[in-house]
């Protein structure tokens, strides 16, 4: 029974360490061909649009609530103590330098990184990466680089975004709902949010696009050849690209401490 | 032109091509015949070089494929093309991007002069007026004829094609078969086909081969085949329930089975 158990946890250990390295070698020999002819930049301009413009208006809806929220949270907590006028400082560090990127992250592997997993997926069970193959163009130059690209350089762009609406949400949920004083908010917020608070959001962006980037394509690439395999590909996506996520973020979160 | 030498594929204890020793010789069809899991598949696979053998080679020319450079095998693939069992256009473009790919990838051609060419191949499969249709409002045999001149837009030395005729109707069958017969003799291609339609195999072929078992159990000319006395060959061009090759795949007595299950 017990050894029984050890056996199992080794393998899956063992399948782990394994699945780890494939995705490093995949994303790696994706990588290499970014500086390398045929230049793929007209794909990368059409997945960054893609992504950009399909997920803004569900990146622009999260920041609004999330702004509003914490504005509401804020206020109630900070009224305990007589500090209202933190709000705004408070509202705004919270947004920018954690819940912006991780909750940009996430809704782009729900609404982005499940559909690259799926796109590709798709082309596996349908013989179109065979078929790229077959007509000497490398799958991983033309359809996974690209994709792994458009989320690099999308999260930091959508992440900015979901900041700007989130403070703009928490200003009128503060200063319009809750009557804080609008200059005490504002001054606030523009006294403590340091540009090193702007870097270290933008930082986390950067790394969360990656790595949304790289297990979405991974999984989709990876995907068992069948509509079953293409389904837990997709699932599988979003389960392991979001925990990866915040588990980057708490490493980045004590490094920017 | 192509030859193996003691293939072998295995997929974990499945061996799916048992030493296999065949030759695709130029300007010919070619016809690889065989049952489901007899693996044709797997055999065209290791021709084109999409897969990898476990033991053996595949030689296209004096070149070994699994020992070429990636770059040098992208060359080659130049040479060839491939007409996929479910056709795998790529489904973001229409028909004519699709015909049109290989040509916008890998050659600085004016787009008037890739425009010409593609009319050419589409008049040649029947598909010339259907330039802006998508893969998704195209028939199964729509699908396989513009596969098909997609395949040859780049004028390949050989062309591989995967069960070109299943899941089509008679008719399209029937005006697939005659594209792929006429389209190489015109052009002096040479074809390579992988299929289980006994019919369609012998009226195009020049050269057959028969697999079973991942092992070549008949090969020649179609009409040497058709009239081969070996019970295998028999069976399976007569399309026969009994005989050599068993309608059963398992390795265990059916009893044996029964009894082990525990009631």
């Amino acid at each position: 029974m017990i050894v029984n158990l050890f056996g199992r946890i080794g393998r899956s250990t063992l399948q782990m360490i394994a699945k780890l390295g494939d995705v490093t070698l995949l994303s790696s020999r994706s990588l290499a061909f970014a500086g390398k002819s045929p230049w793929q930049g007209e794909h990368y301009v059409r997945q960054i649009y893609a992504l950009g413009v399909g997920s803004f208006v569900i990146i622009a809806i999260t920041g609004a609530f999330t702004g509003m929220v914490l504005a509401l949270q804020g206020y109630y907590t900070l009224a305990k103590f007589g500090s209202e006028s933190l709000l705004g400082s408070a509202v705004a560090l919270s947004i920018i330098r954690e819940l912006g990127p991780v909750l940009g992250a996430l809704m782009l592997i729900g609404r982005a990184g499940s559909s690259i997993t799926a796109e590709i997926g798709i082309m596996r069970v349908t013989g179109q990466l065979d078929a790229l193959e077959m007509m000497a163009v490398n799958p991983l130059a033309r359809i996974v680089l690209p994709r792994i690209m458009a989320t690099l350089i999308a999260l930091p762009l959508l992440v900015t975004l979901f900041d700007l609406i989130g403070l703009a949400a928490g200003y009128v949920v503060g200063v319009d709902l809750l009557g804080v004083n609008a200059g005490a908010y504002v001054g606030e917020t523009v006294a403590k949010v340091l540009p090193e608070d702007l870097y270290a959001g933008w930082v986390k962006a950067i790394a969360f696009g990656f790595i949304v980037g790289v297990i979405c394509t991974y999984m989709g690439y990876r995907a068992e050849p069948t509509t079953e395999g293409v389904a837990k590909a997709t699932t599988q996506a979003v389960v392991a690209g979001s925990i990866s996520v915040l588990a980057v973020d708490y490493i980045l979160t004590s490094f920017f401490l | 032109m192509i030859r193996t030498e003691g293939l072998v594929r295995q997929f974990g204890d499945v061996v799916a091509l048992d030493h296999t020793n065949i030759e695709i010789k130029k300007d010919q069809v070619t016809v690889i015949l065989g049952g489901s899991g007899s693996g044709k598949t797997t055999l065209l696979r290791m021709l084109s070089a999409l897969d990898a053998p476990t033991h053996g080679s595949v030689w296209f020319g004096d070149e070994d494929l699994a020992q070429l450079s990636s770059k040098r095998l992208y060359e080659l693939r130049g040479k060839m093309g491939m007409v996929f069992q479910y056709s795998a256009l790529l489904n973001s473009l229409n028909v004519y991007d699709n015909v049109a790919f290989p040509l916008h990838e890998h050659s600085d051609l004016d787009e008037s002069v890739i425009q010409t060419m593609v009319q050419m191949k589409l008049e040649q499969v029947g598909m010339r007026g259907f330039e802006q249709l998508m893969p998704s409002e195209l028939s199964g045999g729509m699908a396989k004829r513009v596969a098909f001149a997609r395949a040859m837009i780049a004028d390949p030395d050989v062309v591989f094609f995967d069960e070109p005729t299943s899941g089509l109707d008679p008719i399209s069958a029937g005006i697939v078969t005659t594209l792929i017969h006429d389209i190489t003799k015109k052009t002096h291609m040479t074809s390579v086909v992988v299929t289980h339609d006994v019919h369609a195999a012998l009226e195009i072929a020049d050269h057959v081969i028969l697999l079973w078992q991942g092992k070549v159990i008949a090969e020649g000319q179609a009409d040497a085949i058709a009239q081969s006395e070996d019970p295998r060959v028999v069976q399976f061009i007569q399309g026969r329930p009994d005989g050599p090759i068993p309608f059963s795949r398992s390795k265990t007595p059916y009893h044996e089975d029964l009894l082990r299950v525990r009631l």
